[in-house]
């Protein structure tokens, strides 16, 4: 019997817990027996690949992919980055799904009654797939901040959210992207369900002026970290481990 | 000092809008509408239906919710280089329902030979919760392959266990098997730590 090679556990403490009253959301969403550690098998060490034949040319650029009479409103930015493991090899064929705001801060969803309009030449919904050496990029324009029932009235700063797959189902995460320089970073109660400041400042996005594109486009940088597969000694080794 | 590896990048709430992202014919997109994501492509086998609903700790319906799974197919065979065995469904933003079409899985081996019953892996994601939930539905009509399966011998308790059977809806047409999923509270799903 061959035992598969396996994930890095996860470091719960680094990710926010379940429950974080901060975020009201999370008092009764949140599970109170405790996770239940597992080893694991090949239920969760294989994982969905998803190909590029699945992708649209314009999947990646939110400026143009739900343009009718015109492009989205808003500041033009690229996002891009690279997508390593925790042992930081690069991670190609990387499934990410990103969604947003518009550049006032309302969302295309039927259940976002927002005042802010909406904008009909923006959906806000955009994906690609990494390439070899783990690099992506997305087009879009930076969203807008916006009220949220909490404490009455919060302010999420702007973000992005993103989905990403990699080749196990147990690297499965979904996050969000914040922006250099935003004030409300500090004071989203979202945000602060992460205890760790370093942790929350892999979340920032880092403006990257080498990477603007002249007269078009600010550029943000932002790496993900997806779990890495640990070294296995009196086992059998992972190919290329 | 202890060796550093780089950190996995924390998790985020998926937030009450993460249908745009990943269901967005749900959010009311005109985009993409011919995806049936709720449909694995698994062929072969015997097909199924498993739909239920998510409860959190006052017992109200979770409408908001995105779940996925990850199976074998009937042979107890993952799809490799491809998603046949994935399937991504929402909860009803009236009703609450999740639904799923699938194959049943069959047996698949632990990590020592012995057979796991049949089962399917399952995440939710939703506004609330921050990172992911990740469990397994097993089916009540595997009963002698549940009691030797390796993962639910390590459930503490007969409650608990039933927590990840799916049942089987006898007054259904096609096959199908209700697994309701309670967030918090006396009947608290069973949740893993992978």
């Amino acid at each position: 019997m061959t035992t598969p090679p396996e994930l890095i556990r996860r470091d719960r403490a680094w990710h926010p817990p379940g429950y974080a009253p901060g975020y009201k959301s999370t008092i009764l969403r949140s599970p109170r027996r405790g996770l239940l550690g597992l080893e694991q098998s090949a239920s969760e060490l294989t994982g969905p690949v998803f190909g590029h034949s699945m992708l649209d040319d314009l999947d990646n650029d939110l400026i143009a992919n739900y343009a009718s009479d015109g492009e989205a409103i808003g500041e033009r930015i690229i996002v891009h980055g690279r997508v390593l493991d925790e042992n930081a090899r690069p991670q190609s064929g990387v499934l990410i799904e990103i969604w947003q705001a518009n550049a006032g801060g309302r969302y295309r969803h039927i259940n976002d009654g927002y005042m802010a309009p909406l904008d009909p030449n923006f959906g806000g919904c955009g994906r690609c797939i990494s390439d070899a050496d783990g690099n992506y990029f997305f087009r879009t324009i930076r969203p807008g901040p916006y009220p949220w029932r909490n404490n009455g009235s919060d302010w999420r700063p702007a973000h992005i959210h993103l989905s990403l797959f990699g080749t196990s189902f147990a690297q499965r995460l979904i996050t969000q992207l914040y922006f250099e320089g935003d004030p409300l970073i500090a004071l989203c109660p979202i945000v602060n369900t992460i205890a760790d400041p370093q942790a929350i400042d892999m979340l920032v996005a880092k403006l990257d002026m080498a990477n603007m594109v002249p007269f078009d486009c600010l550029t943000y940088r932002f790496d993900i970290v997806l779990r890495g597969w640990r070294q296995t000694f009196f086992e059998n080794k992972r190919e290329g481990n | 000092m202890t060796v550093k590896t780089l950190k996995e990048t924390p998790s985020q709430t998926a937030g009450p809008y993460v249908h745009i992202g990943t269901v967005p014919a749900a959010a009311g997109l005109q985009v993409r509408t011919q995806e049936k994501l709720n449909i694995t492509g698994l062929k072969g086998g015997e097909a199924i239906v498993i739909e239920g609903c998510i409860r959190d700790g006052s017992g109200e319906l979770v409408r908001d919710a995105m779940l996925e799974i990850w199976q074998a197919d009937a042979k107890g065979r993952f799809d490799a280089g491809g998603h046949s065995g994935w399937a991504r469904a929402v909860t009803d933003f009236k009703t609450g329902l999740y639904r799923f079409e699938t194959v049943k899985p069959g047996p698949i081996q632990w990590r020592d030979g012995r057979p796991q019953a049949p089962h399917i892996t399952a995440v939710i994601f939703a506004r609330g919760i921050n990172i992911h939930l990740h469990t397994r539905i097993y089916f009540d009509d595997e009963s002698a392959a549940n009691e030797a399966d390796p993962v639910l011998k390590q459930v503490p308790g007969e409650a608990m266990r039933q927590t990840l059977i799916a049942r089987r809806d006898a007054a259904a047409k096609a096959t199908t098997y209700r697994f309701d999923i309670v967030l918090q509270g006396e009947d608290e799903t069973v949740f893993f730590d992978i």
